[in-house]
């Protein structure tokens, strides 16, 4: 797949502190990907240098297989962590400024803005000071403003935050409508249920360096134990645990049953297959539950974290 | 319409629809102009009260010489003693007292006279009637000792000296007083125009900062763009109300003169006659005329357009990096100090060194100081300076400027995400390294 945007062993320090040490990660054309890391990893500096705001100290950025410059700023949007608009200014008017310096004719900026006020349902905010709005309300707006000029880049860092749950819902369908008309997501957060909805591919970025990248499913299967979780329904439960244990490697179970009174988690050893398991448990019991461990993406961040 | 272009418009357009700028720029003439015309108006009823003045002469040499003037009136007790006479001067609530004993030496007499009041006299008071007093006793001891007066007084020669510079032109004493006024005045302008609306960029910045708006100010516009362009949009607005505020202060005035005009005219004649005479008054009015015209006007002109635009740039750029090193105001002081210390250490070095010796040493060393020079550079320029030292100076502070921006763009660059901590100098310095 073709790569929107391509960070080629960029390292960053500041003073002191080295920020980011050698990170180079590859982004595919439309896909969302999911930045992640613990605080003071280095993600909102490799983000700042995406937008050129920081410059490297050594690396390179590339756009579309360009040398990241700044004419590419208008194919960015960008929403930052820590974000806010001119307390003073109308909403319109400030929308309308922040679209012309992204490169938008005041002419379409117009039009789009009208677009997307309908679609959030808030044309009558438009000349409503933005110190008369709450929270939530001028959020919706930083969103509008970020995505109105049809970047091809979007970057997210915790677009969710500030939002009620209907709300976030209404963001998430809006990031996947934009993804499926062709735009590229980086999306930086610490939800972890939000990457495992959204992203199909991750870096996870640990002090200053990317420990891994890839897409989500290909990371979970590197991370995957070959272990199944087996609930049964059974009389001889002693027995058949024996008999489980003397064929399999098994350990605690790590889910909650409902009916059924044996539960295991079962490790296969590299010999053995889940069809083996399958045919070996029809025999013995009735089977309630029948599922293969898929690490989730918490766990994942965890488990290389402290590896790391 | 480039970037720039966009955010000085916005910063102009933010400033002069705000409330307070409007207010402050419509407000701000009809103060000034009230507070001129309050002070006017006291002068006048300062100098409209005759102040009546109690005299024991016990010399008698004083009783019909020592002549009344339009505020002064002076009435002779003789015969009272001293005691009696404080009593009286005080119960009539005079303006004070003088009492003249008798000797025989006038030495004596001159050594003894006495001024006794409530409050303490205006020196300006005290010296008219010292130098009455003093004319008085002079001539008596001329006639004393055999001179004739009469002669005395016609064989006085006035001497006041024609003054002409090298190239010809005729300078006079009040070229001196209209190069002070107007050297002060175009330094003041600077000085003022600096802090009000250097500060004004610096609030500026601050509350981009608090209102988290800058970094996604940044990820549009290069951070050099967005200060430059609030610099440059600030100053417009500062012009602008610079620009109103002339204006109606000039409409003011006319409307005054216009209103209380034969008042004022009349006013005038009457100080113009009583004073030192018709004829010299026109004369002071024509030289102050004529000192004007002679000033270095387009020297001056072009100087203080290329000071003013240099000295408040190098220092609005400061003043915008002081924003973006800070969270709030209240830090930032310690960051405004430094450049208040400097200014007001120009204004003094001027104010004090110029009108004495506009081309000494630390004048001279003043006037080359980047962060000095526009304003005392301004202050020398009405005396005449030569065309390369101003050259030199405008260099250094073109130079300085440039390194300035340079500096500012880099602690504004960073500045501007630190949030949470002041930063030192130290860590500032840091930054430009980044």
């Amino acid at each position: 797949m073709e790569n929107l945007l391509v960070v080629d062993s960029v390292s960053k320090t500041f003073a002191n502190h080295k920020a980011l040490n050698n990170v180079s990660i590859s982004i595919p054309k439309g896909s969302i990907f999911g930045l992640l890391g613990p605080n003071g990893a280095g993600k909102t500096t490799l983000i700042r240098i995406i937008n050129q705001i920081i410059i490297p100290d050594s690396g390179n950025v590339f756009l579309d297989n360009q040398l990241l410059e700044s004419k590419h700023i208008s194919d960015i949007g960008y929403l930052p962590e820590e974000r806010g608009l001119y307390p003073k200014m109308k909403v319109g008017e400030q929308a309308l400024y922040l679209a012309q310096l992204k490169g938008m004719t005041k002419l379409d900026a117009k039009k789009q803005l009208k677009y997307w006020f309908e679609k959030f349902d808030i044309g009558e905010w438009w000349n409503k000071k933005v110190s008369e709005l709450s929270k939530g309300m001028a959020q919706k707006v930083q969103f509008i403003v970020t995505v109105l000029h049809r970047p091809k880049l979007l970057i997210f860092d915790e677009p969710f935050s500030g939002f009620d749950p209907i709300n976030a819902n209404l963001i998430k369908d809006e990031i996947l409508n934009l993804r499926n008309g062709g735009a590229t997501v980086i999306f930086s957060t610490h939800r972890m249920e939000s990457v495992e909805e959204l992203c199909d591919h991750i870096a996870l970025i640990n002090k200053s360096n990317k420990i891994l990248d890839g897409k989500l499913d290909e990371i979970k299967r590197q991370y995957q134990t070959n272990t199944f979780e087996v609930g049964l329904v059974t009389n001889k439960k002693s027995e058949i645990e024996k008999e489980i244990k003397n064929n399999f490697h098994t350990s605690q179970p790590t889910f909650k049953g409902l009916g059924d009174n044996l539960r295991l988690n079962i490790l296969l050893k590299e010999s053995q297959t889940s069809d083996e398991l399958l045919s070996f448990l029809v025999k013995k019991a009735k089977i309630q539950h029948f599922k293969e461990v898929i690490p989730s993406a918490n766990d994942i961040f965890i488990k290389s974290v402290k590896e790391n | 319409m480039g970037k720039l272009g966009l955010i000085i418009e916005r910063e102009y357009l933010n400033k002069v629809t705000n409330k307070s700028f409007i207010l402050a720029t419509f407000l701000t003439p009809i103060i000034i102009v009230g507070f001129i015309m309050l002070i006017g108006y006291l002068m006048s009823v300062n100098n409209d009260t005759v102040k009546n003045i109690s005299v024991v002469d016990k010399t008698g040499y004083f009783t019909n010489s020592l002549n009344n003037s339009d505020d002064l009136n002076f009435h002779f007790i003789n015969d009272f003693d001293l005691e009696e006479a404080k009593l009286i001067s005080k119960t009539k609530a005079d303006y004070g007292l003088l009492f003249i004993p008798y000797y025989d030496d006038l030495n004596q007499i001159a050594d003894s006279i006495m001024f006794i009041s409530e409050d303490a006299p205006s020196i300006g008071i005290i010296s008219r009637i010292e130098g009455k007093i003093e004319r008085l006793l002079t001539n008596k001891n001329f006639e004393n000792i055999g001179l004739d007066i009469e002669k005395i007084n016609k064989s006085k020669i006035n001497i006041n000296l024609y003054q002409e510079s090298f190239e010809g032109e005729e300078t006079t004493k009040m070229d001196g007083i209209i190069k002070i006024a107007f050297g002060m005045i175009l330094g003041m302008l600077l000085y003022i125009f600096i802090f009000a609306y250097g500060s004004m960029i610096m609030m500026s910045v601050i509350e981009e900062k608090t209102s988290r708006i800058v970094e996604i100010m940044i990820s549009s516009v290069k951070p050099f763009q967005l200060m430059m362009g609030k610099i440059l949009g600030t100053s417009l607005a500062g012009l602008t109300q610079f620009l109103v505020w002339t204006i109606l202060i000039m409409m003011f005035s006319y409307l005054i003169t216009a209103i209380f005009g034969i008042e004022t005219s009349t006013q005038n004649s009457e100080l113009l006659l009583s004073s030192s005479g018709n004829m010299s008054m026109n004369t002071e009015a024509l030289d102050a005329i004529s000192a004007f015209i002679n000033l270095p006007l387009t020297n001056i002109i072009v100087a203080f357009l290329i000071y003013f635009i240099g000295g408040y740039l190098l220092y609005a750029s400061l003043f915008a990096a002081i924003g973006a090193a800070v969270d709030n105001q209240t830090d930032a002081q310690q960051f405004v100090m430094p450049l208040t210390i400097i200014l007001i250490l120009a204004l003094y070095v001027g104010m004090l060194t110029v009108p004495e010796d506009p081309n000494g040493t630390i004048a001279i060393i003043f006037s080359y100081i980047p962060f000095t020079s526009p304003v005392v550079m301004l202050m020398r320029i009405p005396y005449g300076v030569p065309i390369y030292e101003q050259i030199i100076s405008i260099i250094i502070l073109y130079l300085t400027f440039t390194l300035c921006i340079w500096v500012a763009a880099k602690i504004y660059r960073v500045g501007i995400l630190m949030y949470g901590k002041k930063p030192s100098y130290k860590e500032l310095i840091k930054w430009l390294k980044y």
